[in-house]
């Protein structure tokens, strides 16, 4: 934690969102993550997203586990209740949590080394319950917290800072997600925001597990010639496939698509997100075409980005469970219960 | 050997063949006359072809743990055929399917063997090899029915109740009785000298396991979210807890659910989702064994430091590792108290019987929630999975929940500033606030070390605080956790400490040591950390056997530590074979350690 607090005050012209909130009532305590770390821009984006949306900041609820990705729910939106929670396990306390009060909007922020590796397992079974949340991973092929070591999803042959490059496989988050039904999938770069932002929004209103993976490069242990997840190489490699435009309530859709490259889709309050195709080929509502776009394309040393794809058909945890809609835990404890006369009879069987 | 009411049945089958049901409807039988039981199934980590036995003691003085002394053997199964034989207590009887003969080396002069062609009959009489392997088993009912004069009009009784649903088995399982029952009149003599007889003694009383009560005290406790991962011999209780709520717990107005029941990926994840749910107020709760606490200890560490409600079962089995699955031992004391790395202690409760899984699954809610901490109810395999004869439960209406200091967006938005860790009151247990409560509410839940105030600190004196706090919370949790039952006369100076499912082998221990004029005083524990009376009581007595089912003796240990009792006085009778305790072990042992010197 920084020894250095914001100012309080704040320019009186800033724009207000329909809360009458400003962008520094959704900013949180002063980052500690290294000058230039990517993660600080997926902060920014966050804010600038959750800002848009009109979230009342007490409605959001953050978690993470342990790393520096997991660090950052600290520095946006003050006002919301964050978790903290220990090394890989961010799903599962986000599923209770969700089990509990399924009104909030859940927010959770993993690293690659928090998700695919320590909490792997916990991640898979976070998307097959669809678990309504909005799954941020900054991606940058590294352990930052303890000095550079490969993460899971270090490239065939990226090189580290010091020593022989990696061999092994990476996992990809957002392959992974696929073959395992996630039903809104999305890639950024942390350098984008204008890509970022509204996939972030897109994520927090889908109903089920989203999944953001962001190319967020270390500026201390990854970002040196010979890496693939360097600010350089990121750049260099990226292309968007699929963008998203985030359309307010009510609000029209004023930009001009070209014909055929434009989809809309409705969220269930209303809003809308626009897909935008920069490839006319690929077709973000089918698993199958996606997966094999995706693998062609990486194989060709690509990153490709966007919200690469989308399922609003498959219902997420609550609603497969059959729940009520009101949290769980505001249900009054003595409606929880049959009483004193029902368990004379329960317990009749039991004679 | 001719006693009334005080005589042990075992029978013997392979797993798989559908005894339990024959089993149950001979203990329920009994029980409808009066006269009290103690069920105990012993059964393999398997799920078809093993040895399996049922054991019914029948006691009409009513006491509550097993016998080590077989009167009847019901031996169906030829592969422990020898094993059953030997078993058997000198005077005794042994009942065998004599369709096939029995080998003629394994004979025994001091006991009766009686042979009834079970599956002959059952063959004659039954068409399908599925009915005629249950009706086997129905039939040995009706043997022991006339044997042990266990009156046909109960058992029929119980029939008809059971198959309710189902008419037409009514009748073949009436009839399976009969042919056992028939055969038995005509072939030997009826009653046999040991017998059960009418009386009046479980009048108000239920024939439970511990899991299943435990699952309905959750149910009456308001637990909404429960998360678990499939372990022996812990499952029924989540079984149990969704079959009351897929009844109890539908919302009138919409049709949906008011629980949400998490089968998760593993016991890692189980604890996650418990202590998610408790940071967003809800009652949730995880049932597991030894292993799953294991793998639940780093989690439950930060429950402790972050200070999250959330109750966990403990239904524990024979360790270390995966030791004997169905077999029982109360071997996670040490390991419960002490769960996770760095200075941790968690409130423990301990059960003795299936009313207390009912009443302690309540408290253990209403302990979490006021000291915002995991509470674990250290139940076993002996308690959670056999059949006990126990007082029917009651449940208080107007009893209030307690769910501890939590603030309301009212109390909040009258408040200055909310601080998550500071201790208002002086009881060591802080003030929380739920998300989604209001915006001044929120704050960071972090197991890194934090202020008093919430933030992250790496400032030596702010960590101490917070975690000397802790200790002044522990000495809060000492005050309102169940009190140890103890039984005190000052002519004693000698005493029993038991915790859990001992309870019942001690009590009886001690009505038998009585009458051999040895007179001891008794406590058992009912939580960790340990109330002020359990103390006192080690003080005042020169020797205090201390009897637990576990090799190291983990409940002395712990006496020790939290007490700062006199190790010199603490004398374990160690129990830990996985087999439930028995009152003769205790008598044995207590007796041995006398005539070394050791009497009082």
């Amino acid at each position: 934690m920084s020894y250095i607090s914001k100012p309080k005050v704040s320019h009186p012209n800033l724009p207000r969102n329909t809360l009458g909130l400003t962008v520094r009532d959704y900013e949180g305590a002063v980052s500690t993550l290294c000058a230039g770390c990517g993660h600080d821009s997926v902060t920014a984006a966050i804010v600038q997203a959750v800002f848009e949306l009109n979230i009342e900041p007490h409605m959001l609820a953050k978690m993470s586990g342990i790393g520096c990705s997991s660090k950052t729910p600290a520095y946006f939106v003050n006002q919301s209740h964050g978790f903290n929670a220990v090394h890989g396990r961010m799903a599962s306390v986000t599923t209770g949590a969700s089990a509990a009060n399924r009104t909030l909007t859940y927010i959770g922020v993993s690293g690659d080394g928090d998700s695919l590796s320590i909490g792997a397992g916990q991640f898979v079974h976070a998307i097959r319950r669809n678990l309504n949340m909005c799954y941020i991973i900054e991606n940058n092929g590294v352990y930052g917290l303890t000095k550079g070591q490969f993460s899971a999803s270090a490239d065939i042959g990226s090189m580290p800072k010091k020593g022989l490059p990696n061999q092994q496989e990476p996992i990809d988050p957002v392959s992974t997600a696929l073959s395992l039904g996630a039903t809104y999938i999305a890639r950024s770069f942390s350098g984008d925001k204008e890509q970022l932002v509204p996939l972030i929004q897109g994520a927090l209103l889908h109903d089920g597990f989203s999944l953001v993976d962001v190319i967020s490069p270390c500026v201390t242990f990854n970002d040196h010639e010979g890496s693939t997840k360097s600010y350089a190489h990121t750049r260099e490699f990226f292309h968007h496939v699929v963008n998203a435009d985030y359309v307010a309530p009510a609000e029209e859709i004023k930009a001009a698509y070209a014909e055929g490259s434009a989809m809309p889709i409705e969220l269930h309050d209303g809003s809308r997100i626009i897909l935008r195709k920069v490839d006319s080929e690929y077709e973000p509502t089918s698993r199958a075409s996606a997966f094999k776009y995706l693998r062609k394309r990486f194989n060709a040393g690509e990153i490709i980005t966007g919200l690469l794809y989308f399922n609003d058909a498959r219902k997420e945890m609550h609603d497969l469970m059959g729940n009520i809609d009101t949290p769980l835990s505001e249900y009054p404890l003595d409606k929880l219960h049959p009483g004193k006369k029902e368990l004379k009879k329960i317990l009749s069987r039991y004679r | 050997m001719a006693t009334v009411n005080d005589v042990v049945i075992k029978i013997g089958t392979v797993n798989g063949t559908g005894s339990a049901s024959a089993n149950g409807l001979l203990m329920k039988s009994i029980f409808r006359m009066g006269v009290p039981v103690v069920g105990k199934n012993y059964f393999p980590s398997n799920i078809q072809g093993l040895p399996t036995w049922y054991e019914i003691r029948v006691t009409g003085d009513g006491y509550q743990c097993r016998s080590n002394r077989v009167d009847v053997m019901v031996a169906m199964n030829a592969q422990t055929y020898a094993k059953d034989l030997a078993d058997v207590a000198p005077g005794g009887w042994l009942v065998y399917d004599s369709t096939w003969p029995r080998n003629k080396l394994l004979s025994r002069d001091d006991i009766t063997v009686l042979g009834v062609p079970l599956s002959r009959m059952c063959n004659e009489h039954f068409e399908g090899a599925r009915a005629r392997i249950l009706m086997k088993n129905i039939a040995y009912v009706g043997v022991l029915a006339a044997l042990l004069d266990i009156d046909l009009d109960t058992i029929n009784e119980l029939i008809e109740e059971t198959f309710a649903a189902k008419q037409k088995l009514i009748g073949s399982n009436m009839k399976a009785i009969r042919l056992g029952y028939d055969y038995a009149r005509e072939n030997f003599v009826c009653p046999l000298p040991s017998k059960v007889a009418a009386m009046d003694r479980t009048r108000g009383h239920i024939v439970i396991d511990g899991n299943t009560a435990a699952g309905l005290g959750c149910m009456y406790a308001g637990a909404t979210v429960g998360a678990w991962y499939p372990i022996t011999p812990s499952t029924s209780l989540m079984d149990a807890f969704r079959a009351f709520c897929s009844k109890y717990r539908v919302d009138p107005e919409s049709g949906k659910r008011t629980y949400c029941i998490i089968q998760a990926e593993d016991e890692l994840a189980a604890i996650g989702m418990v202590l998610g749910a408790s940071w967003n107020g809800a009652r949730s709760f995880t049932p597991t064994s030894g292993p799953g606490i294991s793998l639940m200890s780093e989690f439950l560490g930060y429950g402790y430091y972050a200070e999250l409600p959330a109750v966990i079962f403990d239904v524990q089995r024979t360790g270390p590792s995966t030791g004997m699955p169905t077999r029982t031992q109360q071997s996670d004391i040490l390991s419960c108290a002490y769960a996770s790395h760095g200075d941790t202690k968690h409130v423990l409760l301990f059960p003795a019987d299936p009313e207390e899984c009912f009443t302690m699954a309540q408290s253990a809610f209403d302990l979490a929630e006021r000291l915002q901490t995991p509470v674990m109810v250290l139940s076993d395999l002996d308690i959670g999975m056999n059949d006990w004869m126990v007082p029917e439960f009651d449940f208080d209406e107007s009893k209030i929940p307690d769910r501890g200091k939590v603030l309301g967006a009212q109390d909040l938005e009258n408040m200055e500033e909310f601080y998550r860790y500071l201790d208002v009151d002086g009881d060591g247990i802080p003030y929380r606030t739920l998300p989604g409560t209001h915006p001044k509410g929120s704050y960071f839940t972090r197991g890194s070390g934090h202020t008093k105030y919430g933030s992250y600190t790496e400032n030596s004196a702010d960590y101490q605080d917070v975690v000397d706090r802790l200790l002044l919370k522990w000495e809060t949790a000492r005050s309102i956790v169940p009190k140890a039952e103890i039984q005190y006369s000052k002519f004693n100076t000698a005493a029993i400490l038991s915790v859990g499912s001992g309870d019942g082998a001690c009590k009886e221990s001690l009505d038998r040591l009585k009458k051999q004029k040895t007179g001891l005083n008794y406590c058992c524990v009912k939580a960790f950390p340990f109330d002020e009376t359990v103390k006192d009581f080690i003080e005042k007595h020169e020797v205090v056997y201390v009897v637990e089912q576990n090799r190291d003796a983990q409940l002395r240990t712990l006496l020790m530590l939290d007490c700062d009792a006199d190790p010199a006085k603490l004398v374990s009778l160690l129990h830990y074979d996985g087999m439930p305790l028995n009152a003769g072990f205790v008598v044995e042992k207590v007796l041995e350690e006398q005539s070394k010197g050791r009497a009082a």
